[in-house]
């Protein structure tokens, strides 16, 4: 499969993404579409992009050549893209930097965001006193009371942090409650979305301001060992830091894109967030995708050990991908994900966010299966400090 | 002609303004939807708007939300609804209903199978909230096929040229979102209603419908002297959260009928 140029001008990615919101947004997404195309193609946005990610954030994150974990392995060589390093420890301020420019560019004092675990929320508190912002977290009230340490990292950044009690209390509904604060307050507020979902031109948006992640890879890899990967693997709940290291990758016919979703406690038992496994398409917050539903057209509800991986939809370009063959998407369980989480900890020194440890626990799957030249690219999305009590407990330990 | 379009008419012919009224099917539980339809009906109202309940209600506000809690708590599925409306029609052939909810339980069910049987069950209208013309231009032409009318809502926001397509897919009427914000916000802005009316007019011959944050009757009053219908929801919801199960069917209906003797006056 070439490059392609999707969305096409209405959103879609084949049947998916596009448009579905009350039409109390729809001037809104146009006013951002409009604003995004201009800044897309203006050469001094995109080199304040770039300055701020070089400057605050820490880019070019590393590429890493896992030698130890590669040995236990036992096959070919994993390589790990360090977005870890980021500054506040994930992929996520790729895309918050970028969309808080855009405030800035469109007049918009104020900015919102949903979070799960919290890293999305810390991601654009932080932009925003970086770029003196007032900022609302909405974050279901299930998951405030699971990341109290990230909701207080928000409150010291300045940030007020809303607890959503509708619905099932998780990330679901924060998004649903950010949307909902976006319609009442649509002329002086941007809502930060934070993953490659959402309508139109959310998917867009967020997946050009994640392609840093690959576009850096794809120079770097040739740089370490003189040729790109044989595959990238990263996990996917929405899908940004996927989409951000794929998408770059698309033309080249030799590298394999393997997403990872998060098989839970085993696909057979239905507690998972793996929609593009074990979901059909449908319609949820505003765009069309893969999701985890009833028959009746109810969103479920999802259950992974990482809760960044804990959403029933997932981006409309993965759909694409999944149905035209040129990504592959599997599912490792908690457990796997935890065996790889740990194997990081003791063979290489990096404690791994739970979500990326889903990427992790994949390479560690495939990698005994190929060659030993062969080269697997993972995305280390983010770091595992914020899983720690996670971590412990599992382990019967309070910290 | 439909039954909205003749509803519409016949209140025309009699200087009348339309009373709206919403609830959400299954809400408090599905054996009081029947009764309160007709409820709702005695009190006073020319077209019943019935909720779909949905897991992820986008655009409603926390008491509406609530309502498609309690309705989901009874596993009430669009199929339940579709049979509700069944019933109700049993025992009144005349009242327009029209469907209100989200596009995702529609999807599951398929839209062709959706409209034969909505249309089996004697729905008039469906508001599919989440479904914008530019999405939506197929599932409104199979609506139409099965003599269902597309309603769409405007919104303060919604820009000149998007009105006037908007209006090429609108059947029965229209709906104006009469603020920026969710259901059942507190505040509605009088003169904003009033400028914006005359606008949407000229793109649409379609009788124009008010709601999204009429919480008495002096409001709804003053919503009528303007707009041909007056569109409340929250405001019912509330007394149905509020009443002990035995009182629901009164409540309401008192409610309604205080609404509608403020728009006859």
């Amino acid at each position: 499969m070439q490059m392609y140029e999707l969305p096409d001008a209405s959103g879609h990615f084949g049947p998916y993404g596009g448009v579905f919101v009350a039409e109390t947004l729809m001037a809104a997404l146009e006013e951002l579409k409009a604003a995004y195309l201009k800044l897309r193609d203006d050469p001094a946005f995109q080199a304040e992009f770039a300055h701020e990610l070089r400057h605050y954030v820490g880019r070019p994150s590393p590429v890493y050549h896992a030698r130890r974990l590669s040995e236990k392995a036992g096959g070919a060589q994993i390589f790990l893209k360090r977005e870890d390093l980021n500054h506040t420890g994930a992929h996520k301020i790729n895309n918050t930097i970028g969309q808080a420019l855009m405030a800035r560019h469109m007049g918009k004092p104020r900015v919102i965001a949903e979070t799960g675990a919290g890293q999305h929320g810390v991601a654009t508190a932080t932009v925003a006193a970086r770029y003196g912002m007032e900022c609302v977290v909405y974050m279901g009230a299930e998951d405030v009371k699971r990341q109290a340490p990230n909701v207080y990292r928000m409150k010291l950044l300045g940030a007020t942090v809303v607890p959503v009690e509708s619905g099932s209390r998780t990330l679901k509904d924060a998004l649903n409650e950010a949307m909902r604060d976006w319609v009442t307050n649509v002329e002086h507020t941007f809502y930060v979305l934070g993953t490659a979902a959402g309508p139109h031109p959310y998917p867009m948006l967020v997946r050009d301001f994640q392609c840093v992640i690959g576009n850096e890879a794809k120079v770097q890899m040739p740089e370490l060992v003189g040729r790109q990967p044989d595959a990238v693997i990263a996990c996917v709940g929405g899908g940004s830091n996927a989409i951000g290291l794929f998408h770059p990758y698309l033309g080249e016919a030799g590298v394999r894109l393997i997403g990872v979703e998060a098989g839970g406690r085993g696909l057979a038992s239905g507690q998972h967030a793996a929609p593009l496994n074990a979901g059909t398409p449908g319609v949820l917050h505003g765009f069309r995708s893969y999701l985890m539903q009833d028959a009746d057209g109810q969103v479920i509800e999802t259950h992974s050990i990482s809760a960044g991986l804990d959403y029933p939809g997932v981006g409309p370009e993965h759909a694409w991908l999944k149905d035209t063959g040129r990504a592959e998407y599997v599912t490792v369980t908690d457990d796997e994900a935890m065996q790889a989480f740990h194997d990081l900890c003791r063979y290489e020194g990096i404690i791994p966010a739970l979500e990326s440890s889903h990427a992790l626990a994949y390479a560690m799957r495939l990698a005994p299966t190929l060659a030993k030249d062969k080269i697997l690219l993972v995305n280390l999305s983010g770091r595992g400090d914020k899983d720690i009590n996670t971590v412990a407990g599992l382990a019967g330990i309070q910290l | 002609m439909s039954r909205i379009a003749s509803c519409f008419a016949a209140l025309k012919a009699r200087n009348r303004k339309a009373l709206i009224p919403f609830v959400t099917a299954g809400d408090p539980d599905p054996a009081l939807t029947v009764p309160l339809m007709h409820a709702l009906v005695a009190g006073g109202a020319d077209i019943l708007e019935l909720g779909v309940p949905f897991s992820d209600p986008m655009a409603d506000g926390p008491t509406i939300q609530r309502s498609s809690e309690r309705a989901l708590a009874h596993k009430v599925r669009l199929r339940d609804v579709l049979a509700m409306v069944a019933e109700f029609r049993k025992t009144d052939a005349a009242t327009p209903v029209v469907l209100m909810g989200y596009a995702n339980p529609i999807e599951a069910m398929g839209h062709d199978i959706f409209c034969r049987d909505a249309q089996a069950a004697g729905v008039d209208g469906v508001l599919t909230v989440d479904y914008p013309p530019e999405e939506t231009a197929a599932f409104t032409a199979r609506l139409a096929e099965f003599g269902l009318d597309p309603i769409f809502l405007f919104a303060p926001t919604t820009p000149e040229a998007r009105l006037e397509a908007i209006a090429r897919q609108a059947r029965g009427f229209v709906y104006y979102v009469s603020l920026k914000g969710v259901t059942g916000a507190a505040s509605l802005d009088m003169t904003e209603v009033a400028a914006k009316l005359p606008l949407i007019r000229r793109h649409t011959g379609l009788p124009v419908g008010v709601g999204f944050g009429i919480r008495d009757a002096e409001t709804a009053r003053q919503v009528a002297g303007v707009a041909d219908a007056v569109v409340i929801g929250s405001r019912i919801v509330q007394e149905i959260e509020q009443s002990p199960r035995e009182r629901v069917l009164d409540n309401v209906q008192q409610f309604v009928a205080s609404i509608r003797a403020a728009l006859d006056k």
